[in-house]
C-alpha cells in the first residue's frame, strides 16, 4: 500500500527521487478517501513552486481537494493522461499515477518527509 | 384552509409521545425574551371561496396588456403561449418537486432539462447550456463574473446599450469590488465598433469581457462580428446577450464569435408576469465548462447499463466548494426553463422560426404605419428586429395615457428603463423616444387601427 | 427482505426512452403562427445581414407525442404529491392549489412590467400586502421583494451591509459563518468581496459564544446565523450571540431557511437580528418546480432600509400603490420587481391562514418533527439530544460502523419505499447525517409510515445489508455511474448532421 522507496507528506501526497527530479503524486490512502476521482486540475510547465503551494485539485463527484507541493521547485513535466483519464489516480496512484515532475531546488527537503513506516504510523493516528 | 391533517386528538397524543403537556414546551428552549409575544398582526383566515374573491378583486384592479392590444415589449415579451406548455407545468410531480438531487427518482425532471439544455446550445451556436439562472440580467452579470474568473482580470466593458435595468444590476454587483465596469455608448443606435468609443476602453490585458446585447435594448442590431474579434484582440472574451425566439432566424452569437451567450427566456412559452419569473439563459464554448455558474446535467447510465441523467459537474457549485464556487446559485428557475422547452418543442423547428420572421415583419410594418402617421420620427435608421424606437413630437405620457384608454399599450417610453446616461443617446432626444415590440400576436388590422388612432391624436 | 420487490421481480420498467429529439417526423407539426398577414420582410436586409443560414434543429414533433413525452417524464418524477418529502432545511409542505389559479389569473400573469402605474394597481397592493406580512412575521420594517432565491437573498441582504459599512467609513472584510453554515453562505460572502471565517457549534449545537467572541473583531462585517440552526436547534445564546455582533460594529444576518419553525413564535427582529432572507417557496409553500423559481425576500432594520433594492411596492395614504427606491439604495439585483408570480401564490398563502394560522404552521411542524425523533431515536444515533425545531438531525453511524451500511445507502432504499429521502450528509459537522423535516401538512399516518420504513431499514442494514446496499429497486433507474458522467460530460443532444 506504502512503497518503502517514496517519501509522504501530511497532506497524502507521495514524492519520488528521479535523478535530480522528484515525481509526485497521492497516496493509496487519499485516493481511497476520495472515491472515483473524476478530474485533475494540473498546473503548466515551468511554473515554480514553494513547499505548501496548491498545485492543483482533484474532484471526485462529490468532494474536492487542493494539491500541495510537499518540496520547493520548477515543474519540469505534468501528466497529461490524468485530464482523459483520472481513474488512473484510483488505478495506479503511484505509476501511471503521478502527477507532477519537479526539478527539486532543495534535495535536502526530502529529509524532512515521512517514511513510509512514519506515514502509515500517521494514518493509523489519525484513523 | 390550515393544510394540517394531524387531528386535534392526534395532536394530543403525539404531545403523549414526545413528552410534553402542551405545544409551548417544545419551545422551552428559546429564552423568554426571544419570545414573540403577541399574535401576528396578519390578516387572514380565509375561507377558499374568499380567497379566490379576494385574489381576483386584486387582479381585476389591474388592466393586463396581455389583454390589450399591447406594443410593449423592452426585455418582457407579448408571445402567444400554446396550450400544452401550461398543461405540462400543471403536472404536480413537475412543480411540486425539489432540485433533482435524488436522479433515481427525477428522471423527469432531468431528461427535461437535459433537453433544454441541448435547445439551449443549439440556438445560441454554443456547445454548453447550463440549467438556467435567474433572470437575463443576473446571467449577463453571471458571464461577466465567470470572464473576470477565467481571464484573472477585473474590467469588463459593457456597451450602453444593454437594458439600463442589466446595467443597473451589473453595476450593483461590480460595487461589491470584485470587477469593474466601463460603458460604451452608442452612435446612431447602436455601438460603433470600429470607433473610439470601444477602443479607448478595451484595454489588452486588463479587459476580462465585452458585453453585447443584440439587438439590444432599442431593438437594433449590433456588429456582434466586429465585437468578437476586438475583443478577442485583447484577449478579452465576448459575452452576447441574445433575444432566444429571434436566435431562430438571427446569426448564432456561436458563428459570430461569442464566447458566452445569456439572455431572458421569458419569450420562449413563460407568461409576462409582470416580469417574472421568467428565466436567464447561460450557454457557452466547451473550454470554459469548469467555470460555468449553475447546474448542469448530464446523461449517463445507472448500475444496470439504463441510459439515465444526473446532476452533473457538481464540484462547481456552492454545496460543495463554498466559497470557492462558481456562483452562489442553488435555485434557479428550473420550471420556467421547462416551460421553454415544452414551447420550442409545440411550435418546433418551423413554427419557431416563422413567430420570429412574423414578429420582425409586423414590427416594420408598425415603423413604417407610425412613420407615415406624421407623429413619430425616426432617431436612427439602424438595423432592427421586433422592436424599435421612434421620436414621438409631443406629451410622450399624455400620448400614451390617451391609447391606453382606447385599448392600446403603446410601447414603452425609454425613460422608464431607468437612467439613459450611459446609452449615448442625447438626453434631449432620449426623453422622447418610445419604445415599440410587435409579436406574433399583432394582427394587421390591429397595428392598422393603432396607427389611424395615433394620426387621430 | 422487507416487503419490496427485488429488482428482478419487478414488472415493466419506466426508465428513459426517447429524446424529444428522437420523436416525430419533419411533416410534425404542433403550434404553427397563422398566416403572415402584412407584407414579408428581406430578412438580411432587415437584419443588416446577421441572419442564420441553417435553421435551429430543434424538435418536429405533433401535440399529442409531446403530452405523451411529459406524461411519461413526469411518471418518473416523486413531487410533494407523490409523498412525504422530509427534506431538511426544504420545507417540502403541500402546495395548495388555489394557489396555483391565483398566479395564473390574467390580471397577475398578463400584465407587463411597463404598464401603466393606474393599470397595475392590484399587482402592488399584492406586492405590499406581502411584503407587510413579511415585515410582520420578521419583526422588520425594510422589505425587498425582488430578489430571486434565497441565495439571491442573501446576496442582496450583504451588499446592503456593505453599503451600510462603506456609508460610515469602515472597511471591514471578513463575515463570520459558523460550520453548520449552507453552502451558500460562504459562496454568497465571496461574492460579496469578503472573506469568510467560519467559527465552530458548541457541544450543545449552537455558534460557540467564546470562539465567537474571539473572531469578532473590528474587521467583521456581518455574522450570517441560520436560526433555528441547520441541526435544527434554536440558538439557546442568540442574545448573547447578537449583542456580541452588534458590540463589535458587525450585523447580524440571519438565513430564514428554517423560518417554518417560528412564525409567530420568535421573530429574527426581535432577537437582534438586522436583516434576514426569506424562502418563499419553503416557509410560504410555493412550489419548487423541480429546483425553481422561488422567491427570496430580504427584511431589513429600519437602519438598513435605505439600502435595499429598488424599486419597492409603497402604499401611499391617499390608498393608491407606487414604486419608490429606497434613499441610498444599492441598485437593482435583476431586471423588474421580482418572482410576481411567485408573490402571489405567496400572498393567497398568507392571507389563508392569516397571522394566527402561520403560527399554528409552525407549532405543528415543530410537533412533528419531536415526534418522528422520540419514535427513530434508538433506532439510529441522535448526536444532539434535545428538543428540536421543525428538523432534526440522525447519524447513520451505527448502520456504517457495525453493517457497512451508509447513509447514502439507507435513503436510496427510502426510495423503495415511496419516500423521498431526508437531506444527507448535512450539515457537515454530523458524520453521515440524516436531516429530517416532515413539516406540517404530513398526517399522523403518513409520519407513523416514515418511522416503519425507516425502523424497516435499520431492521434490514443488520439481518440483510446487502439489501440497502443495493437500494433503490424499484424506482425507474437504478444508482447512476455519476463518475462517469463527470469524467466524460454529455450535457447535450447533438442533432446528426
Amino acid at each position: 500500500m506504502y512503497p518503502d522507496d517514496l517519501r509522504y507528506d501530511k497532506a497524502h501526497e507521495w514524492v519520488r527521487l528521479e535523478g535530480d527530479v522528484v515525481a509526485i503524486g497521492i497516496s493509496h490512502f487519499a485516493q481511497n478517501q476520495l472515491g472515483e476521482v473524476v478530474y485533475v486540475d494540473l498546473p503548466s510547465e515551468g511554473e515554480s513552486l514553494s513547499a505548501g503551494d496548491v498545485f492543483g485539485e482533484i474532484e471526485s463527484v462529490k468532494s474536492v481537494s487542493e494539491l500541495y507541493s510537499p518540496v520547493d521547485g520548477e515543474i519540469v513535466e505534468v501528466n497529461d493522461t490524468l485530464a482523459d483519464a483520472p481513474e488512473t489516480v484510483n488505478e495506479d496512484p503511484y505509476g501511471k499515477g503521478w502527477m507532477i515532475k519537479v526539478r527539486l531546488s532543495d534535495p535536502a527537503q526530502l529529509d524532512d518527509l515521512l517514511s513510509a513506516v512514519e506515514y502509515e504510523a500517521l494514518l493509523s493516528e489519525e484513523a | 384552509m390550515r393544510h394540517i391533517s394531524v387531528t386535534c386528538e392526534q395532536r394530543e397524543a403525539m404531545l403523549r409521545a414526545v413528552g410534553c403537556e402542551s405545544v409551548e414546551e417544545l419551545f422551552a428552549d428559546i429564552p423568554r425574551d426571544a419570545r414573540f409575544d403577541r399574535e401576528l398582526a396578519i390578516e387572514g383566515g380565509l375561507a377558499e371561496m374568499e380567497l379566490v374573491a379576494h385574489v381576483r378583486g386584486l387582479a381585476g384592479a389591474n388592466t393586463p396588456a396581455g389583454g390589450m392590444v399591447s406594443f410593449a415589449g423592452a426585455g418582457c415579451y407579448d408571445h402567444y403561449v400554446p396550450a400544452i406548455v401550461d398543461h405540462v407545468l400543471r403536472k404536480p410531480e413537475f412543480f411540486t418537486a425539489y432540485t433533482p438531487y435524488q436522479p433515481e427518482v427525477s428522471q423527469g425532471t432531468l431528461q427535461a432539462m437535459y433537453e433544454y439544455q441541448s435547445m439551449m446550445a443549439l440556438l445560441t451556436g454554443m456547445d454548453v447550456s447550463n440549467a438556467s439562472l435567474y433572470d437575463g440580467a443576473t446571467a449577463l452579470v453571471e458571464a461577466a463574473m465567470m470572464a473576470v474568473r477565467i481571464t484573472r482580470r477585473r474590467q469588463v466593458v459593457c456597451a450602453g446599450t444593454v437594458h439600463p435595468e442589466w446595467q443597473s444590476t451589473l453595476l450593483t454587483y461590480a460595487a461589491a469590488g470584485n470587477f469593474d465596469v466601463a460603458f460604451v455608448p452608442s452612435r446612431g443606435g447602436a455601438v460603433a465598433f470600429d470607433s473610439e468609443d470601444v477602443t479607448s476602453v478595451l484595454r489588452e490585458g486588463a479587459t476580462a469581457a465585452l458585453l453585447v446585447s443584440s439587438p439590444n435594448v432599442l431593438g437594433n442590431v449590433e456588429d456582434v462580428q466586429r465585437a468578437a474579434s476586438l475583443a478577442h484582440e485583447t484577449g478579452a472574451l465576448l459575452v452576447v446577450a441574445a433575444n432566444p425566439l429571434l436566435l431562430a432566424v438571427m446569426a448564432s452569437p456561436g458563428d459570430q464569435g461569442a464566447d458566452i451567450v445569456v439572455g431572458e427566456g421569458q419569450p420562449l412559452g413563460n407568461a409576462m408576469s409582470f416580469g417574472g419569473p421568467g428565466f436567464g439563459f447561460f450557454a457557452c464554448r466547451e473550454e470554459y465548462l469548469r467555470h460555468v455558474p449553475g447546474r448542469l446535467v448530464g446523461r449517463t447510465v445507472d448500475m444496470d447499463g439504463n441510459p439515465a441523467f444526473v446532476l452533473t459537474l457538481s464540484t462547481r457549485e456552492q454545496h460543495i466548494r463554498r466559497e470557492k464556487a462558481t456562483s452562489n446559485i442553488c435555485s434557479n428557475q428550473a420550471l420556467c426553463a421547462l416551460a421553454a422547452a415544452v414551447y420550442l418543442s409545440a411550435v418546433g423547428r418551423d413554427g419557431l422560426a416563422a413567430t420570429a420572421r412574423a414578429c420582425i415583419a409586423k414590427a416594420h410594418y408598425l415603423r413604417e404605419a407610425l412613420l407615415a402617421t406624421g407623429r413619430f420620427r425616426a432617431p436612427w435608421d439602424s438595423a432592427f428586429a421586433h422592436e424599435f424606437g421612434l421620436i414621438y413630437d409631443g406629451d410622450v405620457t399624455a400620448m400614451r395615457d390617451a391609447l391606453f384608454a382606447q385599448g392600446f399599450l403603446a410601447g414603452v417610453p425609454l425613460s422608464m428603463l431607468g437612467p439613459l446616461d450611459r446609452t449615448g443617446i442625447d438626453p434631449g432626444v432620449a426623453d422622447s423616444i418610445v419604445l415599440f415590440a410587435v409579436t406574433e400576436k399583432r394582427s394587421r388590422a390591429e397595428i392598422d387601427e393603432f396607427a389611424a388612432r395615433v394620426a387621430a391624436l | 427482505m422487507t416487503g419490496q420487490p427485488r429488482h428482478a421481480e419487478r414488472g415493466v420498467r419506466r426508465g428513459p426512452r426517447e429524446l424529444i429529439f428522437e420523436m416525430g417526423s419533419p411533416e410534425s407539426r404542433c403550434v404553427e403562427p397563422p398566416a403572415l398577414d402584412v407584407p414579408e420582410v428581406d430578412l438580411a436586409e432587415a437584419l443588416g445581414g446577421a441572419v442564420r443560414e441553417e435553421p435551429v434543429a430543434l424538435p418536429r414533433v405533433t401535440e399529442v407525442q409531446i403530452a405523451r413525452h411529459y406524461a411519461h417524464l413526469a411518471s418518473m418524477n416523486f413531487g410533494v404529491d407523490s409523498g412525504s418529502y422530509p427534506l431538511g432545511s426544504c420545507t417540502m409542505k403541500y402546495n395548495p392549489r388555489v394557489n396555483e389559479d391565483a398566479a395564473r389569473l390574467e390580471g397577475f400573469a398578463g400584465l407587463h412590467p411597463y404598464q401603466p402605474l393606474e393599470s397595475v394597481q392590484g399587482a402592488l397592493e399584492m406586492m405590499a400586502g406581502l411584503a407587510e406580512a413579511l415585515a410582520e412575521v420578521s419583526g422588520l420594517p425594510g422589505v425587498t421583494l425582488q430578489p430571486a432565491a434565497g441565495a439571491h437573498g442573501e446576496l442582496t441582504a450583504l451588499m446592503c451591509i456593505r453599503a451600510y459599512h462603506a456609508e460610515r467609513g469602515a472597511v471591514r472584510s471578513r463575515v463570520l459563518i459558523p460550520d453548520t453554515a449552507h453552502g451558500t453562505n460562504p459562496a454568497t460572502v465571496a461574492m460579496c468581496g469578503y472573506d469568510v471565517t467560519t467559527v465552530r457549534s458548541d457541544a450543545a449545537g449552537g455558534v460557540d459564544v467564546v470562539a465567537l467572541r474571539e473572531a469578532l473583531d473590528a474587521d467583521v462585517a456581518a455574522v450570517m446565523l441560520t436560526n433555528p440552526n441547520t441541526l435544527g436547534l434554536f440558538d439557546e445564546n442568540i442574545l448573547e450571540v447578537t449583542r456580541l455582533v452588534h458590540a463589535a460594529g458587525a450585523l447580524a444576518y440571519c438565513d430564514g431557511a428554517n423560518l417554518n419553525a417560528v412564525m409567530g413564535i420568535s421573530r429574527p427582529g426581535g432577537i437582534g437580528f438586522d436583516a434576514l432572507h426569506i424562502n418563499l417557496h419553503k416557509t410560504f409553500s410555493t412550489p419548487h418546480g423541480g429546483g425553481g423559481p422561488g422567491a427570496g425576500p430580504v427584511c431589513v432594520s429600519a437602519e438598513l432600509a435605505p439600502y435595499l433594492p429598488g424599486p419597492i411596492p409603497v402604499r401611499v395614504p391617499d390608498g393608491t400603490f407606487r414604486f419608490e427606491n429606497p434613499a441610498r439604495s444599492i441598485g437593482r439585483v435583476r431586471s423588474f420587481y421580482g418572482n410576481v408570480g411567485v408573490l402571489v401564490r405567496a400572498y393567497a398563502y398568507v392571507r389563508a391562514l392569516g397571522g394566527a394560522g402561520l403560527r399554528e404552521v409552525s407549532e405543528q411542524a415543530v410537533l412533528s418533527a419531536n415526534y418522528l425523533k422520540e419514535r427513530l431515536r434508538t433506532h439510529y444515533d441522535l448526536p444532539y439530544d434535545k428538543t428540536c425545531m421543525h428538523e432534526f438531525v440522525l447519524s447513520g453511524s451505527r448502520q456504517k460502523r457495525e453493517y457497512g451500511v451508509r447513509t447514502l445507502d439507507i435513503a436510496k432504499r427510502l426510495l423503495d419505499f415511496g419516500f423521498h429521502p431526508p437531506t444527507v450528509y448535512f450539515p457537515l459537522i454530523v458524520e453521515e447525517a440524516l436531516m429530517i423535516e416532515p413539516t406540517e401538512t404530513e398526517s399522523l399516518a403518513e409520519l407513523d409510515r416514515f418511522v416503519d420504513a425507516m425502523v424497516a431499514i435499520a431492521e434490514e442494514a443488520a439481518a440483510e445489508p446487502e439489501v440497502p446496499k443495493g437500494a433503490p429497486y424499484t424506482t425507474p433507474v437504478r444508482r447512476l455511474d455519476e463518475a462517469g458522467a463527470a469524467r466524460n460530460p454529455d450535457l447535450r443532444y447533438r442533432p446528426e448532421v
